[in-house]
């Protein structure tokens, strides 16, 4: 368990969010134009990393907003917090 | 083998040597510069394959690498449950196919896994799961997996200490028992395959942690470890949650997502309940050890994470469902709790399977539920490594049906929640 500071609200318990996966998958400009393999891609391949992870959140149980969140998958510490359509911060 | 069989015999034997000098169950070899198959992950599946590989397949110059000490990883962290119960044929002739090898693995390995059908019962608390476990009922028994529904009366019948009462927020309104279904000592598994592999000259290197995989082009040629290079041609990945560090040390990306799934036990008390009850719908687990500790079993959290431990919240809904269920334990206290990495797949189905690099091949994604599946998975990925195709019983476990769309959906369908 670990606190996510909720770009709209602040800090809450992690209980009241719910995760969304990985961040910054682009959802393809022509669906109809894929082949098997890049739907597969597109839909089932993860990077699934053991390190630092971009990743998608959803305040569920507060105001119900999307944001992206920078994770260290190997102790939860959280790195950054940042909004929907805004660029992933480098460092 | 025969020579160090363990038997009443030998017990008496050492007896009078005060049990000093039994002689190692395994070896504790350094890495030799080259194997014909090299297992990376030391657990159960891991040392199974080893087994069957070199039992069924006779090939002997094999290494399993493991990170860390073997059997300490998802073999010594779930709850034991075995069954077969599964909807899908594809699923049912996997789970099975394990199953029938548990009923006779104790004597096959010279070693007391401790397998003890106590018959799992999975109960019914809405409409929806009443259908879809009769549904399952008569899935299994067209596969020939023994399966009987059982009303709330049979339900209380068969375990007593569970509440039946109309007025809890849950109520049972019946359950499905497979009879065959039960436990096993995991430690047992993982120590009873690793001593029979060694036996047979399998390499059994503990704290060597695999850090790269060289590939030449479309092959494989061999794994950097903490110990070394060490060559080989052949290549099987069994690291559970950390399959997708593996896959991407070679250039590979899986459908996989590795999450927290957490168990706990209670202190020991005297035998309260002999079978084994799952329930789907509030997610809870409970079985008792041979030590009389009750073995509770948690749901994953939703996040990715490797950090083998878990949000309390998921181990609080677990024992919220457990103390309406069973009254009775409201004044037990928690021992232990302790989180495991699974590694599961979008359709909560393993991966059994060849990849587009030739002599890597993954068993992974077993998820929730791998432990069951130990003595199969073992079995079947032997198969596939030894013969470059998969059995038929995992041929629907390929990694392209990512790509086909012929997925094994089981979630929602095996029984439990994923």
């Amino acid at each position: 368990m670990f606190i996510i500071n909720c770009p709209y609200c602040g800090k809450r318990e992690q209980s009241e969010f719910k995760a969304g996966g990985e961040a910054h998958i682009v959802r393809p400009k022509q669906p109809t134009e894929l082949s098997d393999d890049q739907w597969a891609e597109y839909l089932f391949m993860r990077k699934n990393i053991k390190g630092i992870q971009f990743e998608r959140w959803v305040h569920t149980h507060g105001c119900r907003k999307w944001f992206n969140v920078v994770r260290d998958t190997s102790n939860d510490v959280i790195k950054a917090v940042y909004k929907m359509g805004e660029k992933p911060p480098t460092k | 083998m025969t020579k160090n069989k363990y038997s009443l015999f030998s017990l008496i034997k050492h007896a009078f040597s005060y049990h000093e000098n039994w002689e190692k169950a395994w070896k504790d070899p350094e890495p030799k510069k080259e194997y014909e198959v090299i297992i990376i992950g030391g657990g159960g599946h891991g040392l199974a394959t080893a087994y069957y590989l070199a039992k069924k397949h006779d090939i002997k110059n094999i290494a399993v690498v493991e990170k860390g000490w073997i059997g300490g990883g998802n073999t010594g962290r779930n709850t034991t449950i075995i069954r077969s119960n599964y909807l899908w044929d594809a699923s049912a002739g996997l789970y099975d196919h394990a199953l029938k090898i548990w009923e006779g693995l104790s004597q096959e390995l010279n070693y007391n896994v401790m397998f003890s059908q106590r018959g799992v019962m999975n109960l019914a608390h809405n409409l929806q799961d009443v259908r879809d476990l009769k549904r399952r009922t008569h899935a299994n028994r067209l596969n020939g997996i023994d399966a009987i529904y059982l009303n709330t009366e049979q339900v209380k019948k068969f375990c007593p200490i569970i509440n039946t009462s109309p007025d809890i927020r849950y109520p049972v309104l019946g359950g499905t028992l497979q009879r065959r279904a039960g436990t096993a000592r995991h430690d047992a598994v993982a120590w009873g395959y690793a001593r029979c592999a060694d036996k047979m000259g399998v390499d059994i290197i503990q704290n060597c942690e695999v850090k790269g995989i060289k590939r030449n082009g479309d092959s494989v040629e061999g794994i950097e470890t903490t110990k070394g290079f060490i060559k080989t041609k052949k290549i099987g990945v069994v690291a559970a949650g950390h399959s997708s560090v593996i896959a991407n040390m070679a250039g590979l990306k899986l459908p996989l997502e590795s999450k927290p799934l957490q168990a706990l036990v209670s202190e020991p008390v005297k035998p309260i309940i002999d079978t084994v009850v799952m329930s789907n719908a509030v997610h809870a687990y409970v079985s008792q050890s041979d030590k009389g500790e009750l073995v509770i079993g948690a749901g994953t959290d939703d996040y990715v994470s490797y950090s083998q431990k878990g949000s309390h919240d998921i181990v609080e809904g677990t024992l919220n469902a457990i103390l309406e269920l069973y009254p009775i334990f409201s004044r037990m206290k928690m021992l232990r709790q302790w989180g495991g990495i699974v590694d599961i797949c979008p359709d909560a189905s393993p991966i059994i399977s060849k990849t587009s690099i030739k002599g890597l091949y993954f068993n992974c994604g077993w998820g929730t539920g791998g432990f069951k599946a130990t003595p199969g998975s073992g079995d079947l990925f032997a198969h596939t490594i030894a013969n470059d195709e998969p059995h038929k019983l995992n041929a629907a476990f390929n990694i392209n049906r990512f790509v086909s769309g012929d997925l094994v959906d089981e979630h929602g369908a095996a029984a439990v929640a994923h």
